[in-house]
């Protein structure tokens, strides 16, 4: 019994200590990004590696979920003769939902895990000791960059995957099912709000980038210093990013769309 | 400093995604609905609007001519009051015009269809709409079904 309460109170402890460092690391990068606009160049690089090397796959991902909403949707409506709202309904849901959430799940495995793993590897070869030794902070120098570009690029790649995830369904349902053209996006601009449904999207996207690149930082900045820990490191990004996503997603869509 | 390619390359991505958002906001959402805002705006009165809503659209011949603009109740007729905003372009609609609210197919979104009268005078910033039919509700109707069935 006793080792049992131990055991639950150094969990909590332990959760709650990591939390408090993870803040103040947040705290402590936020408090590096004026320093990096004379030196945007190092955001530059680091958008290179976390946003354009992210684009082949959330392309490929976005025009595939598009051509399977359009579908899918298509074989659900047909029965009630409504295939008009194709368009509709696949704008709606990938503005909205899967834009943002797919894109913020890919973006961690991708972008997320190999933050993790550079910062981590940095820490384990002492290279981030090795900075501050020369009086240089590796929060400033190498983790605020980082962040930003992540902030910065997930929105971008969400729109992409929304946008070409919607040319995915228009070619699926217009050219390969017959759902009448001018229907497919006259009903859609119809129905979609800017403000209701493409800035909450943008909002969510910011938010998801927010979090992941928060949590991959932090756990490669925070992890065990050998190969073992960086790569439990990466797997927690992977983990923990994904389910941050999936439940502040839920979180935001009540909050949103009531 | 840094190799020129990766720059040309965060340009293109830049780009890109700013080229997603315009075409989301342009071609995908209703951004349109907010341009067109000139316009006079006409109230009528009628007893039950159904599910019409702000924004649904105000179509003359099927050509939407505006949108409502503001919905409002009348404390002393128990009435609804629906504004309705009316493009410019559209300025020699005759003042005697009657509306009615109807529904786009059998379950669709419900608008209001606006069919011309013959007055000399047309209609103007403030004007009021007399000749008004209310929306048709499924369940009224139903009920009057059953009710006339069961008095064969």
């Amino acid at each position: 019994m006793i080792g049992f309460l131990q055991r639950l109170g150094a969990t909590t402890i332990g959760v709650n200590e990591r939390l408090g460092r993870g803040s103040l690391f947040l705290w402590h990068v936020l408090g590096g990004f004026p320093g990096l606009l004379p030196r945007f160049q190092l955001v530059i690089q680091q958008m290179y590696s976390v946003g354009v090397l992210s684009l082949l796959i959330i392309a490929v991902a976005g025009l595939f979920v598009g051509m399977v909403l359009a579908l899918q949707g298509y074989n659900t409506l047909v029965d009630f003769g409504a295939t008009e709202s194709l368009g509709v309904m696949v704008a709606l849901s990938l503005v909205r939902e899967l834009g943002p959430v797919v894109a913020g799940l890919l973006f961690a495995g991708r972008a997320g895990s190999a933050l993790t793993a550079e910062i981590g590897l940095m820490k384990a070869t002492e290279q981030l000791s090795a900075m501050e030794m020369m009086a240089v902070d590796p929060l400033h120098r190498i983790v605020a960059p980082r962040f930003l570009a992540g902030i910065l690029s997930m929105p971008l790649l969400a729109a992409i995957f929304s946008a070409v995830a919607i040319i995915g369904g228009h070619l699926v349902g217009v050219e390969l099912l017959g759902v009448d053209e001018g229907a497919f996006w006259s009903q859609m601009q119809a129905k979609v709000d800017l403000y209701d449904d493409i800035a909450n999207g943008v909002i969510k996207s910011i938010v998801f980038g927010f979090v992941i690149t928060w949590i991959a930082v932090f756990e490669g900045y925070d992890a065990v210093p050998t190969s073992e820990g960086v790569s439990r490191a990466t797997t927690n990004t992977v983990v923990h990013g994904s389910l941050a996503v999936l439940g502040l997603d839920f979180i935001l869509t009540a909050l949103m769309f009531d | 400093m840094y190799s020129k390619t990766v720059q040309v390359w965060v340009g293109i991505f830049v780009m890109a995604g700013m080229a997603s958002l315009l075409m989301l906001s342009m071609k995908v959402s209703n951004i349109s609905a907010f341009t067109e805002t000139d316009g006079y705006e006409v109230t009528a009165n009628f007893a039950n609007i159904g599910g019409l809503k702000v924004r649904s659209p105000v179509s003359m011949a099927g050509v939407v001519i505006g949108r409502v603009a503001k919905i409002g109740f009348d404390r002393e007729s128990y009435e609804a009051v629906v504004t309705i905003k009316i493009q410019n372009q559209y300025d020699n609609i005759p003042e005697d015009a009657s509306v009615s609210i109807f529904t786009a197919g059998l379950l669709g979104e419900q608008y209001i269809d606006m069919e011309a009268g013959g007055a000399e005078e047309f209609l103007r910033q403030g004007s009021e709409l007399q000749l008004t039919q209310s929306a048709i509700v499924l369940e009224q109707i139903i009920g009057q079904f059953i009710v006339s069935q069961a008095d064969e």
